[in-house]
């Protein structure tokens, strides 16, 4: 889903203006470089990150400091990532956690991925 | 200076303990009309009831003492009941499951040693329904287990709970039969007289004619104040907490269990280090192993949380119930299969506190037991 954004960088603490690009569920984006993929979202306009395992309710990022969990995202074919700890990169294809993940039926590429550091 | 005492209340029953145990007790004696207060220390506790494994568990427990075993089995066939009044009274559902468990051996030997102390079990009870299977047959079973694993026993009547509702669900369904509670009660003191006890803690005291105590690792000192011997001690187990993943168990299993919500619990270490419920690494490395040797499809899994819990563990590892008698009224409470042993002490343990006949398989499971020079361990 993608609204207008409520967030807005805070113009003192922009050191570049350099973007990245990347895609969320397919729909290319631009999004300030250095950002974390959380907030280059909610700048983007889309506050549905995931649907929950249970209710599959709608979720948006809500501590942006690795706490809470409702911010899961699949990036680059792994699942259940947390934005708000990851800095976009250009190119990332960024998907909307749907529920859980499954263990059995897995996407082929998440085993050749390194994990950051 | 003698503290000022502010605030009186009376009961019929004052329970000692709101984790799993004292709640399960006072649900119980609610229900049957009990004007219960239940007296609770706060989060400064060692809370076993916030870090359990969820497990109904009947397999393999009680081989070298069958009444430990027929008490567990009596509160496993009671539990779907359980569950349902549970729901009635709370509105909860605790998730009860019970489709039999496994316990998986990675070696010869573990499954023979397995087999020997289920059938010694079966020898000792009759009805012990019980299964051993070989690698293909639990592959059968089981799709997903790994290569390492030899074989598994199984028996029908495990199962597993969501502890932390069930927790919730005894809370709510004991003050729905007009139990009370109180948060944040420190004991100072239990003083028994004839046919009256009275609790202080602060400013508060509480009066009733029957006391159980229920307060896991702070039961040996609170049993002394009323002639009563209740040795536990701390047994620590650490438990890995995974990301929510689409089902892929149908079965708890010893060491790895899938919650109605997905998560993935791995779990099943036993230390003894005192009064310290940290984590540490080998350990947890050990639990991710075992988890990963059983299903090498949670090798990709995302770890989320750790923690380690203490166990309430008496010397010899049984539950200890017994009413005191120098003090009767007076009852000590205490195990360390708190989710299990719910349905007993809710359904068997309450009407005994009310003057009921002791449930005949409690003789065994008096304090005084450990009235000896005999050392025991529970480090594995």
């Amino acid at each position: 889903m993608r609204t207008d954004p409520l967030f807005k960088p805070v113009a003192s603490e922009v050191s570049s203006t350099r973007t990245v690009a990347l895609t969320f569920n397919d729909q290319p984006l631009s999004v300030p470089a250095g950002s974390s993929v959380a907030a280059a979202l909610l700048m983007s306009g889309i506050s549905r990150l995931r649907a929950t395992p249970v209710s599959e309710s709608p979720r948006a990022p809500y501590c942006m400091m690795g706490v809470c969990f409702e911010c899961l995202v699949e990036i680059d074919g792994v699942p259940n990532r947390q934005s708000c700890l990851i800095e976009v990169r250009e190119g990332m294809r960024i998907r909307s956690q749907e529920g859980a993940r499954d263990l059995i039926f897995q996407p082929v590429n998440v085993q050749t991925l390194e994990v950051p550091s | 200076m003698s503290q000022q005492i502010q605030d009186v209340t009376q009961a019929q029953v004052i329970v000692i303990g709101g984790g799993l145990v004292g709640t399960a007790v006072a649900y119980g004696l609610s229900r049957s009309g009990a004007d219960t207060v239940v007296l609770d220390q706060g989060d400064d506790a060692f809370r076993a009831s916030r870090g359990n494994f969820g497990l109904v568990w009947v397999q393999g427990k009680g081989h070298d003492l069958p009444d430990y075993s027929r008490w567990t089995r009596s509160s496993a066939s009671r539990w779907p009941g359980f569950a349902e009044a549970l729901m009635a009274d709370s509105g909860i559902d605790v998730q009860l499951k019970q489709p039999g468990g496994f316990h998986m051996c990675f070696s010869d030997e573990e499954l023979l040693e397995r087999q020997s102390r289920l059938q010694t079990l079966q020898d000792a009870l009759g009805d012990y329904p019980f299964q051993m299977l070989d690698a293909a047959e639990l592959k059968a079973r089981l799709p997903l287990i790994g290569p390492a694993v030899v074989g598994a026993s199984y028996t029908p009547q495990d199962g597993h709970v969501n502890p932390l509702k069930l927790l919730r669900a005894l809370h709510t369904s004991a003050q729905a039969n007009g139990a009370r509670f109180h948060a944040g009660v420190h004991v100072d003191r239990i003083d028994g007289a004839p046919g009256e006890f009275c609790v202080t803690a602060g400013q508060r005291r509480f009066v009733a004619p029957r006391v159980v105590l229920a307060a896991g690792l702070g039961n040996p000192g609170l049993a002394r104040q009323v002639g009563l011997h209740a040795p536990v001690a701390p047994n620590r187990g650490q438990v890995l907490i995974s990301e929510r993943v689409r089902p892929f168990l149908d079965y708890p299993t010893i060491n790895v269990r899938q919650t109605d919500e997905g998560t993935v619990q791995l779990g099943d270490s036993m230390e003894e280090v005192g009064f310290d419920d940290s984590t540490s690494t080998e350990v947890l490395a050990a639990i991710a192993r075992r988890g990963v040797s059983t299903f090498p499809l949670l090798r990709d899994v995302r770890l989320i949380r750790a923690w380690g819990a203490l166990r309430v563990m008496s010397p010899d590892g049984f539950p200890i119930y017994q009413q005191s008698a120098q003090h009767p009224g007076a009852f000590v409470v205490t195990c360390h299969s708190g989710v299990t042993l719910a349905a007993a002490h809710a359904l068997r343990i309450a009407p005994w506190i009310l003057g009921g006949a002791m449930p005949d398989e409690l003789g065994v499971f008096s304090g005084e037991r450990f009235l000896t020079d005999k050392v025991f361990s529970h480090a594995h």
